[in-house]
Order: structure tokens, then C-alpha cells, then sequence
């Protein structure tokens, strides 16, 4: 009776979002919405660090929809002047920016129940989800994929970690906005295309098998 | 809000037609609807036949081939790579898809919707124009009259046209010429000559120009003494005078100048001397409206007493010939005038030679350049091709004739290098014995080019047939080409061995990709503009008019001119073969120039999109008179 009262007094979008997660979707991989994104944070301290960006860009049958592309930057209170050199992004700069509660808002309102995608998804969804437990709510529901554990699952490239700035060279995706939330979520989405391409030539690749963690490359 | 994204695919987008000519608004629409779409190598984009997709596409990276299919045979039409546009046409004119799209490597597309575009098209008339040009450079369309222009109209509204064009200007001249009758003396003449501070006086009669007297006929012909100063100017002006109409341009004065050997022409009501006389243009108007002058290096060339100076003079040209080039004048006004130039050169260093020699020649020779200036399209400085015919000479004479020649050739060909025309590597030259032979042997020499055909002889035909006399008797060289003509009439299948040589080259379709996976060798990635592009023009207007026996046209440009008389009904296609072939030798002299090389391979990478257009737009053309010949000869056997 608590439990249900407790959960009832999540906000509507987040009611929304679960709502979400009833309709079946398509097991194929060319039906399935995914979205790439990544986010601009000031620190790798999940606790500790904040969103500064969320970029990302939905994939939908080997193609990337621009008109259905997601950028927005989150007003801070901490602020780590170290990390500005990197991303660019000052406390007070012109760009027009949303407090974390609208930005997470919008952002759980854009994703649905896509499939996530990112470089490093890991720290990416945690990020996301620290910011939702500050605003008392659950973890991400969706389904995710890192792009990172995808690639080992090329032949050869089982015990390879690499960064985004390796693979780009390796894949040929030239570097356009690097270090922006939307530039990486942009490369990324492309890297996505790109590795599935390369293990389709391999092998057959069934759905599942994006969401494999362990490499059973053996038993696909 | 700010889209990253979108700005990224913009800044791309911009550069390429016809996007370029949006305003930042429209573009910014178009940027903010792509779909970027990842193909596969060997994937289909779309199928002939199919019902077209609600966008049309752009290529970001990679490469999209084109294919048609006709019956089982799947042809390459077309290669799209960056900054291409495809699969529009049947959107726009609601059909189906006439090609296959298929990525010939991997390849990001951007994918655009029609009905943004749509809105645009119907508020953008440069965008309308583009479009129709670029269907009609992608899709094969007989030469209608309706079309016609449209070839190349994409060019025109891409380039900015803001050029200045002063060698193609209305010349400036005086319109107030000081003129007297013919029976007027020659001291009066020379005193209005004086009270009006010019160098030249008319004399008219009827008002019709009959002559002119020029303070260099005062100088040469009454400060001597030969005629006295109380006779009449008839006695001394030069008649007849040179007339040209009111609209003669600088440049085509320049050459009336130079190949009549004049500094003054007189213009006329109607360009003709029997009409009423408006203006003179003297040499010197020209100098004023232009600092770099041929006639004046011509005039320095005459002066010239040593190879040094010719050296001097042939950079100077090469000035010339970039300043003509920056400011687009048209390239036949460029070439006619470098020709000039390089023959004057030539004449020189024949004289010069001569001079040197210890004994006048002991017969009649003519000294003959070969290949590209004998074709007077000669225009960045190359290698020399020259060849010398001299009568014919009792046996017991000929060898020490020869060798007179020989050592003259040496000479020749000495000067010619240190002006800059490089030894011919593969020694096509005057020097070597092979080419420096008597009438007799020269005739020998073609009839067994012609009637023994093998790839080496069709070769040098090809080479040697489009010879020009630069130097001595007219008649030695008029008796060679007519051996020529009769051997070819004696031996008709020859032309077929020709044609086939004249479709070595088939011009690359959509060559920027094919190109590059083609070739790994040393020039990997650059086109050979000269091999693929001109020679198979320059070799397809030699072939059609030896067929038509026309004798004396030996310029491509000029070849194609009379074929279009001879052959009215290929009008059409002479003429698509005449812009081609000016764009394409325009192309390689820039490239030339900015690379200081021949011009002849060119990085596809350092073009734009309207000079990658432009250079595709020359192709169809190729394409279609190689038809013709394989037709008209009958080489599908033979290929």
C-alpha cells in the first residue's frame, strides 16, 4: 500500500516513461529505434560530477534523423574550471541552458524506451541515473549498448579497449565536433552503423546479440 | 537552441550546388531534416524501376555508382562522390527510377526530403537552373536543339563572371583620324601630321581609306632622301591598308596586327576598304590598354640577335599566358596568339641557325613543328616536335645534302631548348635522320606508315599528320600532303586502323573514383587530362576530316569548324565536341600554370565541385562522337 502510494507520486513524465515499456517492440535490428547519446560531464565522479550536456540522435533502420536529434545544456552549481578546457562549456556562457530537473525531463521524455547507445554506455547511463536519484527516482529502464563492448566482439579485437578517438581513425569517421555532446553522439551513431556493418560481413547477427556483455563468440 | 549537429551538416552542405546559392534560412531548413544514411559497399541505395523514396541524396563520404540495366547488361552510367546529388530527377518529375544506385565503396549519404526542397526550387531560380543542368549532364539526351547550351548552362550560373575581360572588350580607338587626300604632298601631309601630334596619317579618298603614311615611312623614305618632300603622298604611303570593323576586339587586333605585320589598322563602317572610314587603331592604343603585349614581344623577337633574348622573350609569354588565363579571356584568342609567338620564336632560331651555317642551304627545305604546335594548341611551354623536308636531290648529292640539314637541325633544336622546348625524349625532332628527309623520302616515309599499318606507324600518323610549316617553301609541304592523300586513297582501310587508334582512350565515366581505384602508379590519384580527355577529341577531328580529304586545317578547333560545314547534320554534337574541347585545354593550361608542370595530370582533390562538373560535362561529348567513329568505321569488329 505504501509502495503504491510512493510510486504514485512520481511525476507525470516519468509515468509516461514507464508506460512506455508495455507496448512490444520488434526484435529486428532495422525496426528498433535506437539513440546514440552521449553526455558532457565535469568529472568522471559519478557522486561527485554533474551533467554539464546531453547530446544524442535517434537510429532507425541504418539511418541517423537529424530533425530528431537532442542537444541541451544544464545550468550548474558546481563548476570545475580544469575540465572547461575540454568541452568548452563555461559556467555562464550564452547558451541557453535548463536546470538538471526540465533537462532530465526532457531527456527521459525523448528516449522512451529506445535502446540506449553510447561510447562507454556505462558511465554515461550513470550519470543519468545519479541526476534521477537526486530527483528520487528510479534507474533508466531502457536496454543499452556500448559501443566500446560491441567492437570486441569483431573477430580479433576480443581483449581491444579503445577510445572513441582510436576507433574514429580505424572506422574512418572524421572528427567533427569532438568533445561536444552532440558531436560525440553524432560520431558515435556512426560507429554504431559501422561496427554492425562490419559484424554483419562476419556472421549472422541477430538482435540479441547487440546486448550480449560477455563475448560468446563461440555459441553466436 | 543550438543544434550541433545540424551546423555541422550546413558548414558541408554549403560549399556544394546548388546549396550554395540557399540563404542561410533555406539551408538551415534543409540541414535540420538530413537523414544521414550509412551504406554498405556493394548495398543498394535504390533500384531501376523502383518507385522513388520520399528524398533524394547527397554524398557525404564514399562513392555511389549508377547503373543502368539493359536487358541483362548492367552499365555504368555515372559515379557520384562528395558533394554528388542523386536520385532526384524522378522525385521532381514524379517517375520511377531509370538507375540503380549501388555504393561502389562505403559511403555516408545525406538524405533530403523533396518536399523541403520543392518549396525552395519554386523560390530560387538559380537552384531551378542548376537542376536542369545537372539532369542534363546525368541523363543521356540526344543533342535536341532544344537543349541546346544547356550542357554547360550549370557553369555559367556557378561562376562568377566578374573577370575583366579586356583583351575581349570593344577595343578603344581613335575616332578622330587626321586624314588628307591622295594628292596631297608629302610635306603638307607631314606638317598636319605635326600640328596634330600623331605618328600616322590616312589618306581617303571617297572618305574610303586608301593608304597611310607612319613617321616610319618619313624616316625610311624622305629623311633619305629617295623621294623628295614636294611629291605627292601617293608615292610613298602603303596601300592597301588593313581594315577591320568597329567591334573588333583587343585581342583580335592584336592578331590582325601581328599576322599582317603592321602597327596600324584602320577601322571602317563596315570592316571592309570600301567603306567609309570611322577610326585608326594603332599599336600603341593597345599597348596603353594593356601593359603585356605580343605585339611588342613579337617586335623584340624581330629585334632579337641571340637565344638569350628569345629565352627572355618565351618567359615573358608565359606571363602573358597567365594573365590571359586569370582573366578568362577565350582560349582560342589565347592560343592563336601564344602560336604566334612560339612560331616567331621559331623563325628565329631558324634564322639565327642559318646564319651560323658557312653555306646558304643547297635546296629548297621547309622546317615543320609536329603534334601540339603544329595543331596550334600549344600553350604552356613542352617538349619540341619538329621535323624538315628538303627538295629532292640527285643521288650522288643526297647524303651531303642531308647532312647540311642535319647539322642546320642541330642547330635548330640547340637554340629551341635553351629557349625552353625541351628535347623530344622519344626524338621526334628535325636532328634525328629518321625526320629530317627529302621530298622523295618523305613520301616513302608516309606511304609506308600508311599501307603497313601497325600500332608504331599509326602513331607517328598521328603525330606527324598534323604538321604546320613554320618555316620555308610552301610548295615542298603542299606536294607532301597530297602523297598523303593519295596514299590514304590507294589504301582506305587505313582511316579504320586510325579510328580504332582514336578510341585508345574512352573517356572516364564518372572518372573521380574509377580513376583513383584504376591507377596506383606513380600518378595515383590525379586524371590524365591530356590522354583522356583531349587526345580522344584531337584524335576523332583528325580522323573525320583526313576522311573528308580536307587539306589544310590541321587545329582541332578549326577541324571540328569544318566538319560541322561538311556535315550539317552533326552540327549539333561538332559544336558539344568545340566547348569541350576549349574547357578541357583551358582546364590543363590553368593547372599547368598553377602547378608550373605540363598540365596533364591533374589531383582530382585540389578541384571544386563546379570544376569537377565542369570537366564531367566534357565527357558526354567524348563519349558520343567515339560512337560516331565506331560506327562510321565499323570498329566494333576491329575493338
Amino acid at each position: 500500500m505504501f509502495n503504491w502510494f510512493k510510486k504514485n507520486t512520481h511525476p507525470e513524465f516519468w509515468k509516461e516513461y514507464l508506460k512506455t515499456f508495455k507496448t512490444k517492440e520488434s526484435k529486428k535490428i532495422e525496426e528498433t529505434r535506437f539513440i546514440v547519446f552521449d553526455t558532457e560531464t565535469n568529472g568522471l565522479d559519478i557522486v561527485k560530477d554533474r551533467i554539464l550536456s546531453i547530446g544524442a540522435i535517434t537510429v532507425l533502420n541504418n539511418t541517423l534523423d537529424v530533425a530528431d536529434n537532442f542537444e541541451l545544456y544544464l545550468k550548474q552549481n558546481e563548476f570545475n574550471a580544469e575540465t572547461v578546457e575540454i568541452h568548452g562549456i563555461l559556467k555562464d556562457g550564452n547558451l541557453l541552458k535548463y536546470t538538471e530537473i526540465e533537462a532530465l525531463e526532457k531527456f527521459i521524455n525523448y528516449v522512451g524506451n529506445s535502446i540506449l547507445v553510447a561510447h562507454h554506455a556505462a558511465f554515461d547511463i550513470e550519470m543519468v541515473n545519479a541526476a534521477l536519484k537526486r530527483m528520487n527516482l528510479p534507474k533508466l529502464k531502457n536496454k543499452s549498448i556500448d559501443t566500446g563492448i560491441l567492437y570486441k566482439k569483431l573477430k580479433g579485437k576480443k581483449n581491444k579497449h579503445f577510445n572513441l578517438d582510436v576507433l574514429c581513425k580505424e572506422f574512418n569517421i572524421p572528427k567533427h565536433d569532438r568533445h561536444t555532446a552532440s558531436g560525440d553522439a553524432y560520431i558515435t551513431a556512426l560507429l554504431f552503423l559501422k561496427i554492425i556493418s562490419k559484424l554483419k560481413q562476419e556472421r549472422k547477427v541477430n538482435y540479441s546479440d547487440l546486448f550480449r556483455t560477455s563475448n560468446k563468440e563461440g555459441l553466436i | 537552441m543550438k543544434n550541433t549537429i545540424s551546423e555541422r551538416i550546413f558548414d558541408f552542405l554549403k560549399d556544394f550546388p546548388p546549396f550554395d546559392v540557399l540563404n542561410k534560412k533555406q539551408l538551415f531548413l534543409v540541414s535540420s531534416n538530413v537523414k544521414v544514411t550509412y551504406i554498405e559497399i556493394g548495398k543498394t541505395v535504390f533500384q531501376q524501376g523502383e518507385i522513388p523514396h520520399e528524398n533524394f541524396y547527397i554524398v557525404k563520404d564514399g562513392a555511389i555508382g549508377l547503373y543502368r540495366t539493359i536487358e541483362s547488361d548492367e552499365i555504368l552510367v555515372d559515379i557520384c562522390d562528395e558533394g554528388d546529388i542523386f536520385g532526384l530527377r524522378p522525385l521532381v518529375q514524379n517517375d520511377h527510377y531509370l538507375m540503380s544506385a549501388k555504393a561502389n565503396e562505403e559511403s555516408i549519404l545525406y538524405a533530403i526530403s523533396v518536399n523541403i526542397l520543392k518549396e525552395i526550387i519554386e523560390n530560387n531560380e538559380k537552384v531551378n537552373k542548376f537542376l536542369i543542368a545537372s539532369f542534363s549532364t546525368n541523363i543521356k539526351t540526344p543533342y535536341a536543339k532544344n537543349n541546346n547550351g544547356k550542357l554547360f548552362a550549370n557553369i555559367e550560373t556557378l561562376e562568377d563572371n566578374n573577370g575583366n575581360f579586356s583583351d575581349f572588350q570593344t577595343a578603344e580607338y581613335s575616332k578622330d583620324p587626321v586624314t588628307c587626300l591622295k594628292s596631297t604632298s608629302i610635306k603638307e601631309a607631314a606638317l598636319i601630321m605635326s600640328s596634330n601630334k600623331v605618328g600616322s596619317i590616312l589618306i581617303v579618298e571617297d572618305k574610303n581609306p586608301i593608304g597611310i603614311i607612319t613617321d616610319k615611312d618619313l624616316r625610311l623614305k624622305i629623311a633619305t632622301g629617295f623621294v623628295s618632300i614636294n611629291k605627292k603622298v601617293i608615292e610613298i604611303m602603303s596601300s592597301p591598308v588593313i581594315t577591320v570593323s568597329e567591334k573588333i576586339t583587343t585581342a583580335e587586333a592584336q592578331i590582325a596586327m601581328l599576322k599582317n605585320k603592321i602597327t596600324h589598322l584602320c577601322i571602317t563602317k563596315d570592316g571592309t576598304p570600301n567603306s567609309e572610314l570611322t577610326g585608326i587603331m594603332s599599336e600603341h592604343d593597345i599597348v596603353v590598354l594593356q601593359g603585356n603585349n605580343p605585339s611588342v614581344l613579337i617586335k623584340e623577337l624581330k629585334r632579337a640577335k641571340d637565344v638569350e633574348t628569345l629565352k627572355y622573350i618565351r618567359e615573358k609569354t608565359s606571363n602573358l599566358l597567365n594573365g590571359y588565363i586569370e582573366q578568362k579571356i577565350p582560349i582560342v584568342f589565347v592560343s592563336n596568339i601564344i602560336s604566334e609567338i612560339t612560331n616567331a620564336i621559331t623563325i628565329k632560331a631558324i634564322e639565327l641557325s642559318l646564319k651560323e651555317m658557312k653555306k646558304q642551304p643547297p635546296v629548297k627545305f621547309g622546317w615543320l613543328a609536329l603534334g601540339s604546335q603544329g595543331r596550334k594548341e600549344q600553350l604552356l611551354v613542352t617538349d619540341q616536335d619538329n621535323a624538315l623536308v628538303f627538295q629532292n636531290v640527285p643521288d650522288e648529292n643526297h647524303q651531303e645534302t642531308k647532312d647540311y640539314f642535319i647539322s642546320l637541325s642541330e642547330k635548330i633544336t640547340k637554340k629551341l631548348s635553351i629557349v625552353g622546348f625541351e628535347y623530344c625524349p622519344a626524338e621526334m625532332m628535325a636532328s634525328n635522320p629518321d625526320y629530317c628527309l627529302s621530298l622523295k623520302e618523305w613520301k616513302h616515309q608516309f606511304n609506308k606508315w600508311i599501307t603497313i599499318p601497325s600500332e608504331k606507324s599509326i602513331m607517328m600518323c598521328t603525330i606527324f599528320f598534323d604538321y604546320n610549316l613554320i618555316y620555308g617553301d610552301l610548295g615542298l609541304v603542299n606536294k607532301m600532303s597530297k602523297s598523303i592523300f593519295n596514299s590514304i586513297k590507294s589504301y582506305e582501310i587505313f582511316l579504320n586502323f586510325l579510328g580504332k587508334n582514336a578510341l585508345i582512350n574512352p573517356p572516364p565515366l564518372g572518372f573521380f573514383r574509377q580513376f583513383l581505384v584504376e591507377d596506383d602508379g606513380e600518378n595515383k590519384d590525379q586524371f590524365d587530362i591530356k590522354s583522356r580527355a583531349l587526345m580522344p577529341l584531337i584524335d576523332a577531328a583528325r580522323l573525320l576530316t583526313l576522311s573528308h580529304k580536307v587539306k589544310d586545317k590541321n587545329n582541332t578547333i578549326e577541324r571540328f569548324q569544318k566538319l560541322i560545314e561538311i556535315e550539317p547534320q552533326n552540327n549539333d554534337l561538332y559544336l558539344m565536341c568545340i566547348d569541350s574541347f576549349k574547357i578541357l585545354l583551358r582546364f590543363r593550361t590553368e593547372q599547368g600554370i598553377k602547378h608550373k608542370d605540363s598540365g596533364r595530370y591533374i589531383n582530382l582533390k585540389s578541384l571544386n565541385k563546379a570544376e569537377k562538373l565542369k570537366l564531367k560535362g566534357c565527357f558526354k561529348p567524348i563519349k558520343d562522337i567515339q560512337e560516331l567513329i565506331k560506327v562510321r568505321y565499323n570498329l566494333s569488329q576491329m575493338l
